[in-house]
């Protein structure tokens, strides 16, 4: 068969996919800087969760607003299975990736019967019930939320992902996360089940007369994308060692999730990658210039930022890199979303 | 063997407006039917059926003796019958060969064969030099070829074309047409419904002609437009008589 621009196009993508992990995976080494390392990981893991928020909002044009629900849920299985049955965190995470996948399937399975912002508006309401939920059950901490234990009789471990003083593997276990859900992400755009979740999100009339199925397609969306985003949830967990409801499930992380892939560019591989790698740095600046004094101008001059972005690249700062953008009308609806 | 598609006592109305009543008629394998009449007359309303987007409220639909009316679009799609629509639906935020490859995906799982059947549709339908291009930034001509394109990539038995050479310059029309003869060639059954009649009635074999939801004569082509009903319907009742 002859090649097509898409076969190239895929081939590109994987070669510098490969490329940025590589300089990703030294990146961290020179810097001695905690502060700055940190900076890193967070930026990595985010790039990571706004790619898995992507599956669903972006290719499957579905606006949730209750992915940090499925972090929560994420971080709490594997905290809860290490802590009540010392099942270590690499175990965990997949627990906590199985746990978010279902979590997403329980709560694609009402809210898919609405559609556009209706839909968004119920997952909203969702996500704020699983957080009063877990501020109000004892069982699991409640609102003091949970202390992650140092195992000491097993030391620095990758199997049980922690490590006491050196947090440089935490920047690899994020960054095999990302890397994951980027070539997730990759694997989709080349399937079925991408071309048919993209129809999806552009005219679900006409998706039907081609013997697209559009509820099962929007739930296979969501069951990757929460499974995915509760992995992310539980090796944050891991990394800062206490969770509570208002660090891993509050209602604005739903927000901070899906913002670097709206702003990078939605649909787009290269989007959640983009928009993490300015949004993240950018917002760590503010606060740390221009916050701590109470009067919130960080956050004035993050969210002017934000606005700026949008309404100037409405189709994603990738757009700039010389990405092919697909989406402009559904990048200006999340944007607005 | 029963004809492809049989159209049994079908009526359907909403909100209390009936859109179409008690409507028969069958459709052979390999031919192509033209379904005309004024705006209003349930044309679309009875596409609508037969793709599997409403359900009638009585009467039945079946494609080569299975019953189809009740199936959802996608049964239908995959039973063998494509449609395309009267206000363009394309993928707009796709090119126009991955939104013949979402047609092909309805039989193909993978994406190789898939997309060599969207590339061997788009060759077909003259369409192969714009498979980069973005639906959206088609002319409505091209997008109006780019549904049938996707249609065909299905595999349909039978093509419901609605309005598809309407707002088209005559010779846009003229290459329309050819393509529909192609697809006839391809022994694709098709159903049209159009507005222009002086296009439609030397391609069709055979004519419906409805008003106000009701069939009011079936028939070759030349036949249909001396019927007085027929003139009645579309001109008024002092031409009737003429």
């Amino acid at each position: 068969m002859k090649e097509t621009s898409i076969t190239r196009r895929r081939r590109h993508e994987l070669i510098i996919g490969a490329a940025l992990l590589l300089v990703l995976a030294v990146l961290p080494l020179p810097i001695r800087d905690v502060y700055t390392r940190n900076l890193i990981i967070i930026t990595v893991l985010f790039a990571g969760l706004a790619q898995a928020w992507n599956i669903l909002g972006g290719y499957c044009g579905q606006i949730s607003l209750s992915h940090a629900l499925y972090f929560g849920v994420g971080a709490y299985v594997s905290t809860l299975l290490l802590t009540r049955l010392a099942i270590p965190p690499t175990f965990g995470m997949f627990a906590g990736g199985a746990l978010g996948g279902l979590m997403a399937l329980l709560v694609g399975w009402p809210c898919f019967r609405l559609s556009g912002h209706y839909y968004a508006i119920a997952t909203v309401v969702v996500g704020e019930i699983g957080y009063l939920l877990f501020l109000n059950w004892d069982w699991v901490g409640g609102a003091t939320g949970i202390n992650i234990p140092y195992v000491r009789s097993v030391g620095d471990s990758w199997l049980w992902l922690q490590f006491r003083i050196d947090k440089l593997p935490y920047h690899y276990a994020a960054l095999a996360f990302a890397s994951v859900a980027w070539l997730v992400a990759w694997l989709i755009e080349g399937s079925r089940w991408g071309f048919v979740w993209r129809a999806v999100k552009d005219d679900p009339v006409a998706a039907r007369s081609l013997a697209v199925r559009i509820f099962p397609s929007k739930m296979a969306a969501a069951a990757i994308s929460g499974a995915l985003t509760g992995i992310g949830g539980a090796i944050y967990a891991q990394y800062v060692g206490y969770i509570d409801p208002d660090s891993v499930m509050y209602g604005q992380l739903s927000i901070l999730i899906p913002l670097p892939a709206v702003l990078g560019g939605v649909g787009t591989l290269w989007g959640p990658l983009v928009g993490a790698a300015v949004l993240i740095p950018l917002s760590e600046l503010t606060r740390s210039y221009l916050g701590g004094s109470g009067s919130g101008v960080d956050l004035m001059i993050y969210g002017g930022l934000i606005v700026v972005v949008a309404l100037a690249r409405p189709q994603g700062l990738a757009s700039l890199i010389g990405v092919r953008v697909r989406a402009p009308a559904g990048a200006v609806d999340a944007a607005a979303a | 063997m029963p004809p492809l598609l049989e159209v049994d006592r079908v009526s359907k109305s909403f909100g209390g407006v009936a859109a179409n009543v008690d409507i028969s008629f069958d459709v052979h394998e390999g031919e192509i039917l033209g379904l005309i009449g004024p705006n209003g007359a349930g044309k679309t309303s009875l596409f609508n059926s037969v793709s599997g987007e409403v359900t009638p409220d009585a009467g039945e639909i079946r494609l080569a003796g299975q019953r189809v009316s009740g199936l959802r679009p996608e049964q239908c799609s995959l039973l063998g019958i494509a449609r395309t629509f009267q206000v363009v639906r394309s993928f707009d935020s796709m090119t126009v060969l991955e939104n013949v490859m979402v047609g092909a995906y309805a039989r193909l799982s993978r994406t190789r064969p898939a997309m060599a059947r969207a590339l061997e549709t788009l060759e077909f339908t003259g369409l192969a030099a714009r498979a980069d291009t973005l639906a959206h930034s088609l002319t409505p001509a091209e997008k109006r070829r780019l549904e049938v394109a996707r249609a065909l990539a299905t595999k349909p038995r039978l093509l419901l074309l609605d309005e598809m050479l309407t707002g088209l310059t005559p010779v846009e029309a003229q290459s329309g047409v050819q393509l529909i003869r192609d697809v006839l060639a391809r022994g694709i059954t098709v159903i049209m419904v159009e507005h222009v009649m002086e296009v439609l009635l030397p391609l069709v074999h055979r004519a419906v002609v409805l008003d106000l939801g009701r069939v009011l004569t079936i028939g070759a082509p030349t036949e249909v437009v001396h019927n007085p009903d027929v003139i009645r319907a579309y001109l008024g009742d002092r031409y009737a008589a003429a």
